[in-house]
């Protein structure tokens, strides 16, 4: 085997097992979701399915399988049926550039615990993202309904602006790096014994505010809320179709997740603790994916304490506010890494 | 392997240019372009230039076509319709165009020396492929360039705000005359909030139903 | 060592250049028309970044950010042109925005 084509295999199988463990988000969230919005709210939540309700994923799974599938008569076939497949591409495709563990050692090869070990890292990861609008823009335009329409071009406006404030804040974390690869920011943060939410706090704050919108959840999640647009760009799919759309954004909730932790938090790295091998890159893989669900039961009880923003102060708080955070963030974490005290 | 990927994606690229000047309705065309977009983006990378792939992705594909979109739906642009009487000659000279900018590019293999299926170019160098590089040239060689660009884009920004505004002496009314009678009888542009107001007070989409009530 | 020669490359984007030129003569529909403009500035990045592999030389690339940055800016100024026009004519049919004629 050469060695492209060994890199190729390896890369295979550390996909495969990215992919599996993304795939389970939905389900898992869907029961954590639904448990903690009942714990907030002083209600019991689902509790017949099994123990603690653990099998209502199960029975969802199953009725959206079953339920009758409803396509508009004057909606835009092709793009209709394609668009919540197109939904799932960037959610499955941006978690590519995430590390999961220090190298491992497999027959005599390093191999890097990273699907796809590009030279451009994380602006793979925003590039693809960006390409999450359309899905949006399509199942909107599609669908033949005033309500779809303003949904998927209010979505589409709050994605693209928020994109802006998260790739200067991500930017400036990659200053003190000097480099895309995330494998090299999470070593930096291990070097220097300090994750990066603590020197570039302000990055963080704008970071995690803009991904709450760019994953539109609560509060920014005015495109899909039930009392101001039936369901915004979702109102016309049922059944499997819903549940694509819904699987693509917790997929997107979780690739986020990933990208802040490795970013701000870490990644895969336990502070004060050097892994190596393969009970390295196990136990690597088990942080990050703690630290993704601390972040994403974040998300979670964010949703169910606040109210949503309206659309035009959403527009201001990401061209007006979190813009200039950004800029003068950038502009900071500049300084100081001249400075040389990052 | 490189010919594969170069051939797949050529064609890709070749099939969805030739969607995005046919086909009559524009948000399919647009979306054809985003394809067109995304397959050159994997040439570029393919031939060693990685960022300006993902630059490609990230800006083009990500903002620009998104931009196309929104003026698009916006604008309510419908389906062009079928051929009209000058179709005919405009079908002919846009095959002459297309005759002579072949024509031109065959001249220039034939006179620099450069045949099809030359010989292939040397190993990629991180010198190429790197980004350090490509930054400190920007940064020293090409700063002016660079920073001219720059406020290239401040006066786009300017330029195209001040453009797309509704001017001042324009009150929204429900009902406006139209220029002939084969428009939309909704003004899309009346029925999406004004962005100059900053708080909505009502929804624009329903005041007129309400001025019928009352 | 690569298996595609350049000439390859430019002849693709000959060929995008080509179908871009023909779309902007042949469209009604400004958008359209501006879409092929696109299509025309993304065949010339492509001769771009094949002349830099050729000769590896960056510089290709450097040129090819900023057409990228004057399209984004093009784009934008021209669409909001288009806005302004619609709104006076109620169309963006190129053959119907006809002022200047005669």
């Amino acid at each position: 085997m050469s060695a492209g084509t060994a890199d190729f295999v390896a890369s295979l199988v550390k996909y495969g097992l990215m992919f599996a463990v993304f795939i389970n988000v939905a389900p898992i969230m869907n029961w954590v979701e639904r448990r903690a919005c009942a714990y907030i709210q002083d209600r019991p939540g689902p509790n017949r399915l099994g123990p603690l309700g653990l099998f209502q994923p199960l029975a969802d799974a199953l009725k959206f399988m079953f339920k009758e599938d409803v396509t508009p008569a004057l909606a835009d076939k092709p793009l209709y049926l394609m668009a919540p497949a197109l939904a799932l591409l960037p959610a499955f495709t941006t978690f590519v550039v995430i590390p999961f563990g220090p190298d491992i050692v497999v027959n005599g090869r390093t191999v890097p615990l990273v699907v796809a070990n590009v030279a451009t890292g994380v602006l793979l990861f925003l590039a693809i993202s960006s390409l999450g609008v359309y899905s949006l823009v399509m199942a909107g335009y599609a669908s033949n309904n005033k309500f779809s329409l303003l949904g998927a071009v209010r979505a589409s406006a709050q994605l693209i602006s928020y994109e802006l404030a998260l790739t200067l804040a991500v930017l400036a974390v990659l200053i003190p790096v000097g480099s895309f690869h995330l494998s090299d920011i999470v070593a930096y943060q291990q070097a220097h014994h300090l994750w990066n939410f603590i020197p570039q706090f302000i990055g963080f704050m704008v970071f995690l505010i803009a991904s709450f919108a760019e994953t539109n959840r609560l509060p920014f999640d005015l495109p899909e809320a039930e009392s101001e647009l039936v369901a915004g760009f979702h109102t016309e799919y049922g059944a499997m179709r819903f549940a694509l759309f819904f699987q693509a954004e917790y997929t997107n909730m979780a690739a986020l997740s990933a990208l802040g932790v490795t970013l701000y938090f870490g990644g895969w790295t336990l502070p004060f603790v050097h892994l190596s091998g393969w009970l390295g890159a196990a136990v690597g893989l088990a942080t990050l994916l703690a630290k993704v669900g601390i972040c994403m039961a974040f998300f979670v009880w964010i949703r169910w304490t606040f109210p949503r923003f309206r659309y035009d102060q959403l527009m201001r708080l990401g061209w007006k506010i979190l813009l200039p955070l950004a800029i003068l963030n950038l502009i900071v974490v500049a300084a100081m890494t001249l400075a040389g005290w990052l | 392997m490189e010919t594969v990927i170069f051939f797949l994606f050529a064609a890709l690229a070749i099939g969805s240019a030739i969607v995005v000047v046919t086909h009559r309705s524009p948000i399919y065309a647009t979306l054809s372009l985003v394809l067109t977009l995304f397959s050159m983006a994997v040439l570029f990378v393919l031939l060693g230039a990685p960022f300006v792939g993902v630059l490609q992705i990230l800006v083009y594909a990500g903002a620009i076509v998104v931009l196309f979109l929104f003026v698009i739906m916006l604008l309510n642009v419908q389906k062009e319709e079928n051929a009209h009487v000058d179709r005919g000659v405009q079908l002919w000279i846009a095959i002459l165009g297309a005759v002579v900018f072949l024509g031109l590019f065959w001249l220039a293999f034939w006179r620099t020396g450069l045949r099809i299926g030359g010989p292939a170019p040397a190993r990629l160098t991180e010198d190429l492929v790197g980004l350090k590089g490509l930054a400190t040239a920007l940064f020293t060689d090409y700063l002016l360039p660079f920073e001219i660009v720059g406020l290239l884009l401040l006066v786009a920004v300017i330029g195209a705000t001040v453009a797309a505004r509704r001017s001042d002496s324009e009150t929204v009314r429900p009902d406006d005359d139209f220029v002939s009678g084969d428009e939309p009888r909704t003004d899309p542009l009346r029925s999406l909030p004004d962005p100059h107001r900053t708080s909505v007070a009502e929804p624009a989409y329903s005041s007129s139903k309400r001025e019928a009530h009352s | 060592m690569s298996s595609v020669p350049i000439s390859w490359y430019l002849l693709l984007s000959a060929v995008l250049f080509g179908i871009g030129a023909i779309g902007a003569l042949t469209r009604r529909n400004g958008i359209s028309i501006f879409l092929s403009v696109e299509l025309m500035l993304n065949a010339g990045n492509l001769t771009l970044i094949a002349y830099a592999r050729q000769w590896n030389d960056h510089t290709g690339q450097l040129i090819v950010f900023f057409v990228m940055a004057v399209a984004a800016a093009e784009a934008a100024v021209g669409l909001a042109l288009f806005i302004a026009v619609f709104r006076q004519r109620r169309t963006i049919d190129v053959n119907r925005l006809n002022l200047l004629q005669g």
